[in-house]
């Protein structure tokens, strides 16, 4: 279990997992009860709303909202907070950004892909098969040797 | 609705005849319904006052007995009327009873007049993939659909070997790759005529004459026609141009030049292509 340390709370910035609006980030507004939280996202698209809080995901964000903040406050605290960017340079954020791409590659997308990793790998067998040829013309004692190994040094 | 008389001065009327004006009648919202009845618009046109014209006859009396089906002969014995309509040329039937017309609402439409769809992601341009026949796995340009519906493609052949070709919609992947080929100019021959599968001379006498030998090897093996060889090159030099100037050529060459197929854990009902 990690760290009890995202809590429901108004103005918690909570991830929309499934449904309708879902991938999209949105704030609290209001707590109804112990399932259901009236949720507002103006400045990523998502409507004032009730939501169930198995829909949602808790981020670590948390913006300054008093309780049952209309939309246009929400909005302006939401800005204030520079939330947009904060959101996108999160890995998580990077990870459903790159999940996304991948889904939506084309039949040539993929053919450049697969290409581009070909070369790669190309480039580090080359660079792996210098390093074994190297190895090979050293001693067998010093070859298997791990290089970074703290060793005892006689002293002489 | 009492209708109105349309009270036109003779002289207006022939001024304004020759002119033509707005049509009198119009569909109601796009349907088969008229805004005026028959009954209506002849009152409304004012047909009551437009004069029929006689036609003078102009075939002659011979010509007309010339151009008739049938001659009128005569005939001896007497109480039987004289003389017979006697057909020049015996028509395929002789019906006892007069055939009822059956009201063809909506006739059956033959082959050519079928209307001929595209899917809406395959343009002049597409990269397609095959999925069947010769060249299945490949992937060719999509030129032109032809006027039977069938596509025409090209690999083009320089780099998977697939020639003008017609294909299939159902047998294609259309993906969202896309040439610009607009400056690509097609030859006016290329139809459907063209492509046609050419059946030997010999097969079809033999099957007229039936006195040919049966077990005669029949097709001769396929051999390319100059005119085959001339339009595959002109297209497909306007066409590795047109690659070549878009953004991706190397790329885009080699993709051409490789075959599809589906890899462990790919799902094509899951995949954009």
């Amino acid at each position: 279990m990690g760290k009890l340390d995202k809590f429901v709370e108004v103005g918690r910035v909570a991830f929309i997992a499934n449904g309708k609006d879902s991938g999209k980030v949105c704030a609290i507004a209001e707590i109804i009860d112990q399932n259901r939280v009236l949720i507002d996202g103006p400045c990523s698209g998502v409507r004032r709303q009730v939501c169930d809080m198995k829909r949602l995901h808790l981020t670590r964000f948390c913006i300054d909202l008093p309780h049952s903040a209309r939309t246009a406050v929400v909005r302006r605290k939401w800005t204030a907070a520079k939330l947009d960017e904060k959101w996108k340079e999160t890995s998580w954020a990077k990870k459903l950004e790159a999940r996304r791409l991948r889904t939506n590659m084309s039949d040539f997308d993929r053919f450049k892909l697969a290409r581009a990793k070909q070369i790669r790998n190309s480039i580090i067998a080359l660079a792996a098969g210098k390093i074994r040829k190297e190895a090979k013309a050293k001693p067998n004692a010093l070859r298997f040797r791990k290089p970074n190994k703290k060793r005892h040094i006689k002293k002489e | 609705m009492a209708p109105k008389a349309q009270k036109k001065p003779q002289g207006k009327q022939m001024a304004k005849s020759s002119a033509p004006h707005k049509p009198k009648n119009s569909a109601i919202n796009a349907s088969r319904l008229m805004k005026y009845s028959r009954a209506r618009i002849f009152q409304r046109k004012a047909a009551y006052k437009v004069k029929k014209v006689k036609t003078p006859a102009k075939k002659s009396a011979e010509k007309a007995a010339a151009a008739a089906a049938f001659v009128v002969k005569k005939i001896g014995g007497d109480k039987n009327g004289g003389e017979r309509k006697v057909y020049k040329k015996t028509p395929k039937s002789l019906p006892t009873q007069v055939a009822s017309r059956k009201v063809q609402l909506r006739p059956k439409k033959t082959f050519k007049k079928h209307v001929r769809r595209i899917r809406s992601n395959l343009a002049p341009g597409a990269v397609l993939i095959l999925l069947a026949g010769r060249h299945k796995g490949k992937r060719v340009v999509l030129l032109k659909q032809l006027e039977s519906g069938l596509l025409l493609v090209t690999g083009p052949r320089k780099l998977n070997g697939c020639p003008l070709r017609r294909v299939s919609q159902r047998y294609v992947i259309g993906t969202k790759t896309r040439i610009d080929i607009s400056k690509v100019a097609l030859p006016e021959r290329l139809n459907d005529a063209y492509f046609r599968r050419q059946r030997s001379a010999k097969k079809s006498a033999a099957s007229a004459g039936g006195s040919a030998d049966i077990f005669a090897k029949s097709d001769a093996a396929y051999a390319v026609s100059a005119e085959r060889r001339e339009d595959q090159a002109a297209v497909d030099k306007a066409l590795m141009g047109a690659i070549k100037a878009s953004g991706d050529g190397p790329m885009l060459r080699s993709y051409l030049r490789s075959l599809f197929s589906i890899k462990s854990g790919q799902r094509p009902h899951a995949m954009v292509f």
